[in-house]
């Protein structure tokens, strides 16, 4: 154990774990981001899911716990990907190809994910001031305070529903957010397989049907995150 | 069929590690599409001599693609562009009449250019000495079936132990890392009860070593496994990952 973290695969078994760990917060966020669209074939009032999710999340005693954490796993994720990525380059030196590169039948995405991830962190940081400071009530907004249900009973909150819905009213930001999205698909595509190849899997038969099962995490993450957005957008 | 083409070669050129490299344009004419790319060069070369310039320094040992000597990096693919082969099995029909072939060293930190289009691949040695070997002495060839070994075991094992350590790997990864040579050498020992013994002394061993000389670190990018002119598996990477781990852990 004493010195895994100076290695090589040491650094990369920190870049698979804490890759997984976002993965995972990212299912639970696009579950909680479904909620903007599910009112009505639930039954509810439009916003009621919505606001009852971020009226959860805010109050909920283990997100204190989850919150650090999560940030902790963004921050080792960049903070690694950064020395693993400048070490690579220094690997590879100066000299580039003349003839460049024609190696043929290698993933798009794992010849792009440094630039996949910058993509994504900008996405992230516009995102973070668009709705987590104000719906943690760093950056004051004018929501109002509305009525939801809340397991069982009646809870009234700020109406982050109306946030999310008059920011999804503007085409650029939709933009950006379906570009954010698809950065995120392709940065994922690769990453889930290769975050499982890392900790040592090569089952021969399940290392094909992992790499079906990152396109399917891709395609569910990205394309959910970009479909919500644009329904935002167009119906809401 | 057999036909003679003339090629135009753009040659890495550099006289000594220390001095600045630089391409120079030759022509050869009359080449047989049957000969081998380094019996093309050997043409240059011939030529060069006869108009009593330098020939160019290029690695070749067995030419028949067991030795892992030979390397160029040669129209944007490490050995050339066909799949599965050494350069020196590299057939002049590949190319056509009148082409223009680019032909570089290998470019990896770790393997500084010698001379022309030769490499210091001395590297992969010091890897192989930090621990890719059985410290015993196994005696002579044992009974066949002293040790059950199950055949599919006998046969990554051999798959893996066909790697011939030329570095096409280290030269087609965007990171410059040597991580399949290093899976295949550590792969080869940790399936079999000879080499399972010392597994995971081995395992950190070699990728102790393989970091401090400057390898890059692998990101499954998987360009290693389409150029590996021995078809060496990307899977041997996770085993290789996976015995380090297990071995880091145990500590």
């Amino acid at each position: 154990m004493s010195n895994l973290l100076t290695a090589s695969i040491g650094r990369k078994l920190l870049m698979s774990v804490s890759g997984l760990f976002l993965i995972l917060f990212l299912f639970v966020h696009l579950i909680l981001n479904s909620f903007l669209l599910l009112d009505g074939c639930m039954g509810f009032e439009t916003g009621q899911l919505f606001n009852a999710g971020v009226h959860f999340m805010g109050t909920n005693p283990l997100i204190k716990i989850i919150e650090p954490t999560l940030a902790l796993g963004f921050v080792v994720h960049i903070v690694y990907s950064l020395i693993l990525t400048l070490q690579n380059m220094k690997a590879r030196g100066q000299q580039a190809y003349a003839s460049g590169k024609k190696t043929t039948g290698v993933e798009w995405a794992s010849l792009n994910m440094l630039p996949l991830g910058i993509a994504i962190l900008a996405f992230l940081i516009v995102h973070i001031f668009n709705f987590y400071l104000k719906m943690k009530g760093y950056i004051a907004w004018e929501g109002g305070e509305v009525e939801f249900p809340f397991f069982g009973s009646m809870a009234t909150g700020e109406n982050a529903y109306a946030l999310v819905n008059e920011a999804f009213q503007s085409l650029p930001l939709v933009l950006l957010y379906v570009v954010g999205s698809v950065a995120l698909a392709f940065h994922l595509a690769h990453g889930f397989w290769s975050a499982f190849h890392t900790i040592g899997w090569n089952n021969p038969i399940w290392m094909p049907r992992l790499r079906v099962i990152s396109n399917v995490v891709a395609i569910i993450l990205g394309g959910g995150f970009t479909v919500i957005a644009l329904a935002q957008y167009l119906f809401f | 069929m057999e036909k003679l083409i003339n090629l135009t070669l753009k040659v890495w050129r550099q006289n000594g590690s220390k001095a600045k490299g630089r391409f120079e344009t030759y022509k050869v004419n009359n080449v047989s599409t049957g000969s081998s790319f380094l019996e093309m060069l050997d043409m240059l070369n011939e030529q060069l001599v006869n108009e009593d310039k330098v020939p160019v320094a290029f690695d070749h040992d067995c030419r028949e693609g067991i030795c892992g000597t030979c390397s160029l990096y040669i129209n944007g693919r490490p050995h050339g562009p066909d799949d599965d082969v050494t350069t020196c099995q590299l057939h002049m029909r590949k190319f056509t009449d009148g082409q223009t072939i680019t032909i570089e060293p290998w470019r990896s930190t770790a393997f500084p250019v010698i001379y022309d289009l030769m490499v210091d691949r001395r590297a992969f040695d010091k890897i192989i000495s930090a621990g890719g070997y059985v410290s015993v002495n196994t005696g002579g060839v044992p009974d066949a079936n002293a040790i059950p070994i199950a055949k599919a075991d006998a046969d990554e094992a051999m798959d893996s132990a066909s790697c011939i350590g030329c570095g096409a790997c280290v030269a087609a990864c965007k990171n410059g890392s040597a991580m399949l040579f290093v899976s295949a050498k550590v792969s080869q020992l940790a399936m079999l009860p000879q080499g399972r013994i010392e597994a995971s002394r081995r395992a950190k061993a070699m990728v102790a070593k393989m970091d401090e000389l400057g390898f890059g670190n692998c990101t499954n990018t998987g360009a290693c496994e389409v150029e590996c002119p021995k078809n060496i598996s990307l899977s041997n990477i996770a085993r290789l990952n996976r015995e380090f781990l297990y071995a880091k852990f145990q500590d």
